[in-house]
């Protein structure tokens, strides 16, 4: 849309080198994602500082102790007093032990809100990308939203797990510090803070390279993501093909620029910590000789420079772990970019607000006025009119890229059309909840994809509750029962990734018994005969005569042997609906369907 | 009993598929050590780091005695002529210090970066290797996870952990030296010390290594189940199922989170007792010390000198918690990685492989005994393929028909070694497929699989997979045998960029672009499974017209569910029982043969068409 949106969501995921106005805005992004991430954890976090508060007055303690013990306790001891001594040592013990416990409280805490902010985020990122609609996924790749809950992740993991104790303890000793100064003598600690001016300089600097470069590492480890991933799943296609050198050397390249970018940034860091190192020490440097002649000239007390620099060289040492922190936050940040990014997408085919409840769908599809294109400007369906009574078998036929399929994800609500409305019952899908839906339409594809996991829970999909008879039930339906059987665990038998234990044709049937067990009001099924052998599609046939009584039901499919069950055909081209009636008014016709019957009745030999 | 997703992702097969060690004990660091022929490019630039870290922190120690010297000298004197070049040298060990420090840091930067870069290219590069066989089993996720977070585990141990545990070792031996010197007795304490540290390192290393590998297979549970909830996003939308799915996902998290929080629990432990262990040493010493010194056996400059070491002993002690907790999870990885790198690549090229006699009037492939059993399967199972004889002479086609599951797709895969056969053996041209080197093999053996692959390519590349250097006439000539010319229609052509990354293509689209790339390049054997299943009638009238003319030439084992695909061929095949049943023309087995009339009969249709 307009040019000031264009940042929103992911689009701006494969630049790094961003407006600084978009980059800005993506920056605010992901620091506002972090704030609500935190919010809940408010008070494990101010307990955090406390404990940290606590440690750092115990780890004060002792040096004063050990001071203490040699002015005083040396003494003492020498004119026969060992009571200051004994009383030092303990003091001594009990300060160390106090600091080694709340260590370890604070490791303890630091990590429960670590995990519990990953934990958040997961969830989150995970329910965000289930939400979000197959037009997304199919553009965005899998491989990015995986790089997004891996590796992602772990650079906000970093963040919360050791960045919480650099930025804690950091900042509180520079803070304290910081004022101490100030109180011991006024124009020094001017002086010091003069110092801060410089910092703010090389820090601005490591910000701003910093954030590029972590962009590039986020998008190049998505890339080698992206290509691992994609390797992995079509492995037989490059083996067979040999395209492993090719493949070696794309992954090469992605894999070198996730490097090169990680390299740039470890030498960015590796110029900024000696920048603040060095500021450091020449402030310690100006102090010291300023404070040199103002001692001399009478302006102030040995003593108090002496204190004043001890606590300067306290101030800089613990800059270097702010200094990682900050390395570690620039990093999360440009995670967080992407993920807030990919959190932010709106579902193009979202859960109504507030739905409308159809607890019995009966089946009565209405598709008025529809029309819809995948891309802006190419229109698939142009004005689509197509109403289907409850517990009509309708057959949709076509040549390829008639818009079949289209009107089957139409009407199960992959797609929502652009103009126009499909209605189930009266009601629109798009009021419809994702419960309710599904209890009224389910869709099966050819792509019968299943999880790893055993047959029955692939198969229990459908309809999670179902009993495991039930669950036997549906397969012996469709005949998938007896291959079942065969297996080394029958039911329990685990598919594997994707199902690679079965058979493609297997693979079918179990998705045919998970549909059947779903038991919708309409039942799509597109193409999903594709892979089965003579006999089991007849098996899967006779099983849809009765279970598709009383249902409605769309069925796509080449060979047409499947129409024969069908009430009514529907012949599309280019779209639009060009023939309508009964199997054997068609045949009988002179239209396309009876030439495309004729010429299949030819393919049968 | 239910049946949820959420018992799927602890079904055996999943653990099985993690990889978790199995009888190895946890405790040990050779995994940790089997790293340093990738590391050992870089070692002298890793200890020129700890070297430079070593030589900042003794900057960082003169700091404090110049310091003195101002505040002893032209301060307490009031005369600043001393002040100068005391201020410089301030200045200048600052800089140094600093200096130092990025030089120790930009040493390793590029370096330990390449290493990791070298290690998951080896890892990638092992995984395009490796049989079918292994990807069967493990999951893509705990691949992943190796690939990505494990190799950042083992970078940044190289990067810090690595140097800090040489800079802080030898600061600590050389502190405790600096200690027995100044007061042997007041050493000893600190001597002392390192045995408790050492014991609780040992168990802490027990502990913690278990932990962090569950963790890190934790990890790699949840990558697996990122990656099916987006590849199954369609079903899981159809089904409306993502809740379902998300309560899985919820209970793995949980499952890590608690992991985590054991990991820290540990930590946090050993963390108290190394910061405590110190704390108690320096007591003591404090207490041996001022004795020392009230008895006149130490002077008190040599206590003061005693405890300023001991207390910068005290950073060294400390991080070893981190170090330690960093190093375990190092080996955790390393272990993790080399399990998969450790696995046997069972299909390889032989040491002298044979050439195929050159090509003309060749491509004769013969199945001799041949027999097949998945590798996991049970022995009372029965094999998936079992005897099966067949012989296809150089030009015929013969088609393979089969109930399914009867082991069609099982017998294409042993032709070009996807798996090997478990009995019995495969010759091309009298070869056996073994004693060829693989790509010669792979080369003559061209596959369309039943579920087609596109990869994130242009249609060009896609067609050209296993001839790159194929001409564009040769391309087209596959595209319009395959009736693959809808490509024109892409946005871009040729040039449309396909796959995952790329535009979706239907599954009648996919199908025909996989057979224009199997026919591209005239392989000697040509290997088609299904090839027609997903075309509308038109298409698939087409596509065979054009098949007809290249199958005509080429040897060709064509998988077919459908009598019109099955017409292709010379001769037709019944595999039953992993074997060949039956063998003759399609009208011969029709006649003869009561199961292949069942498979390929569609009287029923027709007959109910007339009803
Ligand atoms: N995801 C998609 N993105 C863009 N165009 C698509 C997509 N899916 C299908 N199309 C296009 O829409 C048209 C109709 O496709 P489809 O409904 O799949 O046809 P059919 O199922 O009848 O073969 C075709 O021109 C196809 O190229
Ligand atoms: N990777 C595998 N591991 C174990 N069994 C398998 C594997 N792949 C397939 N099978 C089994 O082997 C048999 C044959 O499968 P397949 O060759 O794919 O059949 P089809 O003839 O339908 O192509 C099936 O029963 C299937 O369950
Ligand atoms: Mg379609
Ligand atoms: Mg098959």
């Amino acid at each position: 849309m307009s040019t000031d949106q264009s940042w929103r969501g992911v689009a701006a995921e494969d630049t790094d080198e961003l407006e600084h106005a978009t980059g800005v805005k993506l920056q605010a992004r992901s620091r506002r994602l972090l704030r609500v991430l935190a919010r809940p954890h408010k008070r494990l976090l101010v307990l955090a500082l406390l404990v940290v508060i606590a440690d750092q007055v115990a780890a004060l303690a002792g040096p004063l102790l050990i001071a203490y013990a040699i002015d005083t306790a040396v003494p003492e001891l020498v004119d026969g007093n060992g009571r200051p001594l004994t009383w030092a040592i303990l003091g001594y013990l009990a300060a160390g032990l106090i600091s080694a416990l709340m260590r370890m409280a604070f490791t303890r805490l630091a990590g429960r809100i670590s995990q519990n902010i990953l934990l958040d985020l997961r969830k989150r990122v995970f329910d965000h990308s289930q939400e979000l609609s197959v037009s997304f996924h199919e553009k965005y790749t899998s491989g990015k939203v995986i790089s997004r809950m891996t590796s992602d992740l772990d650079a906000i993991s970093d963040l919360t797990e050791q960045g919480l104790d650099g930025l804690v303890t950091g900042a509180l000793s520079v803070v304290v510090v910081a004022g101490t100064l100030l109180v011991l003598d006024l124009p020094l600690g001017l002086a010091v803070l003069l110092g801060f001016i410089p910092l703010y300089g090389v820090t601005r600097w490591f910000q701003r390279r910093s954030i590029r470069i972590y962009r590039r590492t986020r998008r190049h480890i998505a890339a080698v993501i992206v290509q691992f991933t994609e390797t992995l799943n079509g492995l037989r296609a490059v083996q067979t093909f040999r395209r492993e050198s090719r493949n070696a050397k794309i992954f090469d390249e992605d894999n070198r620029a996730y490097a090169h970018a990680n390299g740039d940034v470890m030498v960015s860091f590796a110029m900024y910590t000696p920048a603040v190192r060095i500021i450091g020490n020449i402030s310690l440097a100006a102090v010291t000789v300023w404070g040199a002649v103002r001692v001399v000239n009478g302006q102030m007390e040995i003593g108090v420079l002496t204190a004043f620099l001890l606590y300067l060289r306290r101030m800089y040492d613990p800059m270097d772990e702010l200094a990682m922190f900050y390395n570690s936050f620039q990093s999360a940040t440009a995670a967080l970019e992407k993920i807030s990014g990919l959190l932010e997408e709106e579902p193009a085919v979202p859960e109504p607000k507030n739905p409308v409840a159809l607890p019995n769908p009966q089946g009565h599809v209405v598709a008025s006025g529809v029309d819809f294109s995948y891309t802006a400007g190419i229109e698939v369906l142009p004005t689509f009119d197509l109403e289907i009574p409850a517990g009509q078998t309708i057959a949709l036929v076509g040549a390829t890229g008639a818009g079949k399929s289209t009107v089957a994800k139409l009407i199960s609500r992959f797609y929502d059309p652009s103009h126009g409305s499909v209605t189930l019952d009266g009601v629109d899908l798009r009021d419809l909840s994702t419960t309710d839906l599904r209890r009224g339409v389910v869709m099966v594809t050819q792509e019968s994809f299943l999880f790893s996991g055993s047959v029955a829970d692939n198969i229990a999909l459908g309809r999670p509750e179902a009993t495991r008879e039930e669950i036997e039930l549906a397969a012996e339906e469709i005949g998938a029962a007896e291959f079942i059987h065969r297996l080394p665990d029958g039911f329990d038998t685990d598919v594997r990734k994707r199902g690679g234990r079965l058979s493609a044709g297997q693979r079918q049937l179990v998705a045919f018994a998970r549909a059947f067990l779903a038991d919708p009001a309409v039942l799509i099924l597109d193409e999903a005969t594709a892979s089965l052998d003579i006999p089991s599609e007849r098996a899967v046939q006779a099983a849809l005569r009765t279970v598709l009584d009383g249902r409605t039901a769309v069925i796509i499919a080449h060979r047409l042997s499947t129409v024969s069950i069908a009430d009514r055909v529907l012949v599309m081209e280019h779209g639009r609906v060009v023939e309508d009636g009964t199997p054997a008014e068609l045949i009988d016709g002179v239209g396309r369907f009876a030439d495309l019957h004729a010429a299949w009745r030819d393919s049968l030999v | 009993m239910t049946n949820t997703l959420t018992d799927i992702q602890e079904s055996p097969g999943t653990t099985h598929a993690s990889g978790r060690p199995g009888g190895r004990k946890p405790g040990s660091y050779t995994a940790l050590r089997r790293l340093w022929p990738a590391v050992k490019p870089i070692s002298w630039r890793l200890a020129g780091s700890a070297f430079f870290a070593l030589v900042a922190s003794v900057c960082g120690l003169v700091i404090p005695l110049i310091l003195q010297k101002i505040i002893d000298g032209p301060i307490t004197e009031k005369n600043l002529s001393g002040l100068w070049p005391l201020g410089i040298t301030l200045v200048l060990v600052g800089i140094l210090e600093g200096g130092l420090y990025g030089v120790r840091r930009i040493l390793v930067a590029r370096p330990c970066m390449r290493v990791e870069a070298k290690l998951r290219q080896n890892l990638y590069q092992r995984l395009q290797a490796l049989p079918v066989a292994f990807h069967d089993h493990y999951s893509s996720g705990q691949l992943l996870s190796r690939a990505i977070s494990d190799l950042n585990t083992i970078r940044m141990f190289l990067a810090f952990t690595a140097i800090f545990l040489m800079v802080n070792i030898s600061t600590f031996v050389i502190g405790v030296i600096i200690l027995l010197s100044l007061s042997w007795q007041l050493g000893l304490v600190f001597v002392v010390l390192a045995v408790p540290l050492i014991v609780l390192c040992l168990l802490f290393e027990v502990k913690y290594k278990v932990l962090a590998r569950r963790s890190q297979d934790q990890v790699g549970d949840l990558a697996t189940m990122v990656e099916e909830s987006v590849l199954g996003i369609r079903i899981l939308k159809a089904f409306g199922r993502s809740a379902h799915l998300g309560q899985a996902f919820r209970k793995q998290a949980m499952a890590l989170r608690a992991t985590e929080l054991k990991k820290v629990r540990v930590v946090g432990a050993l963390w108290a007792v190394i910061i405590a262990l110190p704390e108690i040493a320096i007591g003591v010493a404090l207490l041996l010390g001022v004795n020392q010194v009230a008895d006149g056996d130490l002077s008190a400059g040599a206590l003061v000198a005693f405890f300023f070491v001991a207390m910068m002993l005290r950073w060294p002690v400390d991080s070893l918690g981190w170090l330690l907790a960093s190093t375990n999870e190092t080996a955790a990885a390393a272990d993790r990685y080399f399990e998969v790198m450790d696995q046997p690549l069972t299909v390889t090229s032989p040491a002298v492989p044979v050439t195929l006699p050159p090509s003309a009037q060749a491509g004769r492939l013969v199945f001799e005994d041949v027999t097949f059993r998945f590798p996991d399967t049970a022995d009372e199972n029965k094999d998936a393929l079992a005897g099966l004889d067949l012989v296809l002479e150089p030009g015929r086609t013969v088609a393979v028909v089969g109930a399914t599951g009867s082991g069609k797709t099982t017998l294409t895969a042993l032709v070009n070694r996807l798996y090997d056969v478990t009995g019995g053996r495969i010759t091309i041209d009298g070869v056996d497929i073994r004693d060829l080197a693989l790509p010669d093999l792979r080369t003559a053996v061209s596959v369309a699989f039943e579920e087609p692959t596109l990869f994130s390519a242009s249609a060009a590349e896609n067609v050209r997979l296993g001839h790159p250097d194929a001409t564009d006439e040769d391309v087209r000539q596959a595209l319009s045998i395959a009736q693959a010319d809808f490509v024109d229609d892409l946005p871009w052509g040729l040039d449309t960029r396909l796959g995952e990354q790329g535009l979706s293509l239907s599954g009648g689209q996919r199908q025909r672009l996989a057979l224009a790339r199997a026919v591209l390049g005239h392989p000697r054997v040509l290997v088609l499974d299904d090839p027609l299943s997903a075309l509308d009638i038109h298409t698939e009238a087409a596509v065979e017209a054009a098949l007809r003319r290249v199958l005509t030439t080429t040897t060709t084992l064509l998988i077919a569910h459908r009598a019109s695909t099955v017409m292709l061929a010379e001769q037709v095949a019944l595999l039953k029982d992993g074997r060949i049943a039956a063998l003759g023309t399609h009208s011969q087995l029709m006649a003869e043969s009561a199961d292949y009339r069942d498979l390929l009969s569609s009287n029923a249709y027709t007959d109910q068409q007339e009803n």
